[in-house]
């Protein structure tokens, strides 16, 4: 059920423009720190120095971060 | 009584977060935030890193200035570039240590590296709609230095529902290896070196075009296009190409490495949060592709599980896999034409790797935060390639990768 409901959340999340409108009053819970795209900047910046220095890919989630010799 | 206040000045400052900007920040009653954290990363067999990282960030209404000190230490082996073979293999690096690989064993080369780099930012609310980052990283080790600037500006639109960012970056990058870069392609027995130079250079373009949404009380949602250009020196000058006999696939000698020296890299970035009135799911998607022919495909799933009082536990899985880059060669044959680029750098290998992880946070003193993480990452291609030829066919083209990441981190308001 909850799977369902998540790939319904997903799907649904590619049709931007269906979205509800949300009044500023409502945004409560999406203020919330756990419901920041980046809810941990740190973890995320080990994560990316740890898949840069060894995958091809890398980027996406943002501009600058500086360059290291590790690829 | 300090302690209501405290919580009373939270809830207003989320509550005017909320009411002031569409897409909510990170909200907090206080000037000063410190987050510091540690992460210690260890391959079996390989290279182990800890890397240490603080960042100050002052908060103001409508400013945020953020400065962040990072120091990564790596030490143990990395793989040489050359295939494993049915005989022992020995190699002198540029500053003339001998290492030998055994019978079947992949040739790794003992190495110790520190980095140090340091960036800040500084965030601006424009007016009422508009906001601006600009950026600047410093960052040098022994044999790489890096510098760069970034700038970012958002619009809100749509009754603040969405928001508009546009950004650029760009990095210069010197590299210097001890006892300089090689000649690219030249022939090696291992020891010998020929210089190219003493130092090389790269510079990096990035822009980012992303789209954040509001979708409703409970999900936001993001999807970035990033474009990046990369021009100068991207070889490895540590790594070397096997060359084999055509028929018995023996070892006769070893390339350098080449690399072209442009690349495009593409991405295509989508971030979904949603909240379960307690718990929260985190799902990321990119897809990624450059034009020496990589194709990637990355999925991470976090869900945040709250277990009360502020604790939660956080499972995370992440997958990855990527195509060979053209030039991606596992050896060569030693009476092939010596093809324009090669290099047998796995990472540029068709592959794919998976991450699972757990973590465990909860609040310190009023308003803190510290979190435990634990994670094993395993990285696999094809060990045995159709193309092995003789002795190939008994040693291993491609070994797995295992490595645990484990870090701390803390966040502290002031």
């Amino acid at each position: 059920m909850k799977g369902q409901r998540l790939v319904l959340i997903l799907l649904s999340s590619l049709l931007v423009g269906c979205a509800v409108d949300v009044k500023p009053w409502q945004r409560d819970q999406l203020a919330e720190q756990k419901m920041q795209l980046v809810t941990d900047p740190m973890e995320q910046s080990f994560d990316e120095h740890i898949y840069f220095s060894k995958e091809a890919a890398s980027g996406g989630k943002g501009v600058g971060g500086g360059g290291c010799g590790c690829n | 009584m300090q302690l209501k206040n405290r919580t009373l000045r939270r809830q207003l400052s989320l509550a005017t977060c909320a009411l002031l900007t569409g897409i909510p920040g990170q909200a907090s009653s206080a000037d000063w935030v410190v987050d510091a954290g540690v992460m210690s990363y260890s391959e079996s067999d390989r290279v182990s890193a800890v890397k240490t990282i603080a960042t100050g960030q002052r908060l103001t209404e409508e400013t945020t200035i953020s400065v962040t000190v990072l120091v990564d230490t790596l030490t143990g082996a990395s793989p040489n570039g050359a295939s494993a073979a049915t005989t022992s293999q020995t190699f002198t690096t540029a500053s003339g240590t001998a290492y030998t690989a055994t019978e079947k064993e992949t040739p790794l080369r003992d190495f110790e590296d520190t980095r140090t780099a340091i960036s800040s930012s500084w965030e601006q609310v424009l007016n009422r709609l508009f906001r601006l980052k600009l950026g600047a990283d410093i960052s040098t080790e022994d044999d790489y230095d890096s510098l760069g600037l970034n700038a970012s500006l958002s619009r809100d639109f749509n009754n603040r529902l969405t928001t508009v960012t546009v950004g650029a970056a760009i990095t210069q990058d010197t590299i210097t290896p001890s006892g300089g870069t090689p000649v690219e392609r030249s022939a090696t027995d291992g020891t010998t070196l020929a210089i190219q130079s003493k130092e090389e250079e790269k510079s990096t373009t990035d822009l980012l075009l992303g789209v954040t949404q509001i979708l409703s009380r409970t999900t936001l949602t993001q999807l970035n296009y990033s474009y990046s250009l990369v021009d100068g020196y991207m070889s490895d000058p540590y790594k070397i190409v096997s060359e084999v006999d055509a028929v018995t696939g023996n070892t006769t000698g070893y390339r350098y490495e080449k690399r072209p020296d442009s690349r495009i890299r593409q991405s295509v970035n989508w971030t979904t949060a949603h909240h379960l009135t307690e718990d929260v799911v985190h799902f990321t998607y990119r897809y990624f592709w450059d034009d020496w022919g990589i194709d990637s495909h990355t999925f991470d799933l976090k869900y945040r599980y709250e277990i009360g009082a502020g604790h939660y536990l956080q499972p995370q899985v992440r997958y990855y896999m990527q195509s060979a880059a053209d030039f991606y060669r596992h050896s060569l044959v030693d009476s092939e034409v010596l093809p324009n680029y090669l290099s047998s750098d796995q990472r540029l290998g068709e592959m794919s790797s998976y991450t699972i992880g757990l973590k465990y946070g909860f609040p310190v003193f009023t308003d803190g935060r510290l979190s435990l993480r634990i994670a094993y990452m395993q990285q696999s291609g094809d060990s045995s390639p159709s193309d092995a030829i003789g002795s190939q066919k008994q040693v291993d083209l491609f070994p797995t990768l295992e490595a645990m990441i484990v870090n701390v981190n803390f966040n502290i308001p002031f």
